[in-house]
This record gives C-alpha cells, structure tokens and sequence, in this order.
C-alpha cells in the first residue's frame, strides 16, 4: 500500500461541517475534549501532591491558588471534566457490550450524561463547601 | 513489539498469518482495561480531595500519607497517567499527519511519566515521613 506519489486533489467524502450538530455528536467531541484537558490538568493534582510532600510554605500557595477565583474556575471546570470523561466513558463501555446504540437509548444516554455531569459536579462542590465550612 | 509476543494467540496462528498483521486490538483493550479500573477509583479519589480540601498542611500532609489514602491514589495516579497516555496518543494520531507526529508521541511519553512518577514520589514521601 506504500504509496510514494505526490497526493492528488481527489473529491473527499463530507465531515463535520455539513452535518447538522446534534446531542450525540456533541458529546462525542465532548469527551474528547474532557479527555485532552484532564490530561494537562493531571498537573494540578501533580503539584498538589508535590507541594504537600514538599512542605508548609509550598502547600500554602496551592491553596492560595485554588482559593482565588480563577483557581477555584479551573478547580471546578477539572471537577466537571473528570465526571463528564468519566460519565462518557461508562456509557461507551454499555456500548462496548453491544448495548445502547438504539435512537431512543442513544439520545438518553447523550442527555444523562450531561444532566449526570453537570448535576454531579454541583453536589460535588455543596459537598465540598459544607466540609470545608464545617468540620475541619 | 507485543503482537509477536501475544499470550493470547497460538503459534499456529502466527505462522500461517492469521489474525492481526499489527497490534490488533491490544490499545483498545488496555484502554478499556485502564478505563474501568479509573472508574472506582475516580469516584474514591474524589471523596478523598473533598475530604482534604480546606485542611491545613500538616493535616492533608497526615491523610495524603495514611496507607488508604496513599495506595488509593498511587493506584488512581498511575492509571490516569497510562490511560491519558493511550488517549493523547489516538488524539495525536487522529489530528496530526506532519513531521510533527513522531515528536509529540514523543513529548506525550515523556509528559506522562513526569506527573506520574512526580506524583508518586511525593505520595511516597508523604507516606514514609520527612
């Protein structure tokens, strides 16, 4: 199949452009995209890890960096990311089983993955907020 | 490379070439494999952040270091690293057809076992004591 000419300009088949966006296709790209920010935000949890091993003063500018707004935007885009990615991902091992890809089941399990994400991640973060009012 | 090493088929199959030419569904399957494990794991890790969140050092460093704590997210660390290795690579792969290509397979190696052997260390630390 080695093929060592020049590509020509061939007609190519339609892509993303020409279709009409729908739920599923949406999540579809979704959880690629998810899946690309956690891998960069797998740093966070890096330098967390790292600045608790490491001491007082290195903790304490986490903390002063998840606590600030921006800090607390990204901590909360990650928190939803990781469910939404992990969400998608449970619907795409239904899948693996040979289940779920009826229209009705398909266009079901697009929406309860995001409800499921977005309604995860707010209890997530009541939790949090109780635990950390609270109890310390 | 690992389909001439494959437990799962038979010498047979390998001399008579059948089966997979290449590596066949091995990267799927370890995505999978990867996938469910980081399932359980994500909801603990989750309620582990949570519980932590908040605390001073000296109390997040105690928790961080407690053997539960501390398995679990070396577990959870070392399978996200390999999982998002597997990921990046089909992203790289999928969207890249430059020069490029073989460099950020590359980088995308070298990036994961930076944080996953960065964030093992420190939980390691943290479990041995300072």
């Amino acid at each position: 199949m080695a093929d060592t000419r020049r590509a020509v300009e061939r007609p190519i088949s339609p892509h993303l452009t020409i279709y009409r966006p729908m739920l599923t296709m949406m999540m579809s790209i979704v959880h690629r995209i998810t899946g690309g920010a956690l891998f960069f935000g797998t740093l966070l949890l890096c330098w967390w890890l790292l600045a608790a091993a490491s001491g007082p003063t290195a903790y304490a500018k986490v903390q002063a960096f998840m606590g600030s707004i921006i800090g607390s935007l990204i901590l909360f885009g990650y928190t939803w990311a990781l469910i939404h990615h992990m969400l998608g991902g449970i619907r795409h091992l239904i899948w693996d089983t040979g289940r779920g890809f009826g229209p009705a089941e398909r266009e079901w399990l697009a929406l309860a993955n995001l409800v499921g994400s977005i309604g995860l991640t707010i209890i997530i973060w009541i939790v949090g907020y109780i635990f950390i009012g609270g109890a310390r | 490379m690992s389909h001439q090493f494959d437990p799962m088929r038979t010498p047979r199959s390998r001399v008579s070439f059948l089966g997979s030419a290449r590596s066949g569904t091995d990267h799927f399957w370890k995505q999978r494999v990867s996938a469910v494990a980081l399932v359980p794991l994500t909801i603990i890790v989750v309620f582990i952040v949570i519980g932590i969140m908040g605390r001073n050092h000296a109390a997040a460093a105690q928790i961080l270091g407690s053997p539960f704590v501390a398995i679990t997210l070396i577990m959870f660390v070392i399978t996200s690293a390999y999982h998002m290795w597997l990921g990046m690579q089909v992203i790289i792969e999928d969207y890249v057809h430059s020069d490029l290509k073989l460099t950020l397979i590359m980088l995308n190696t070298f990036f994961c076992f930076v944080v996953g052997l960065s964030s093992v260390y420190a939980l390691v630390k943290l479990s041995f004591g300072v």
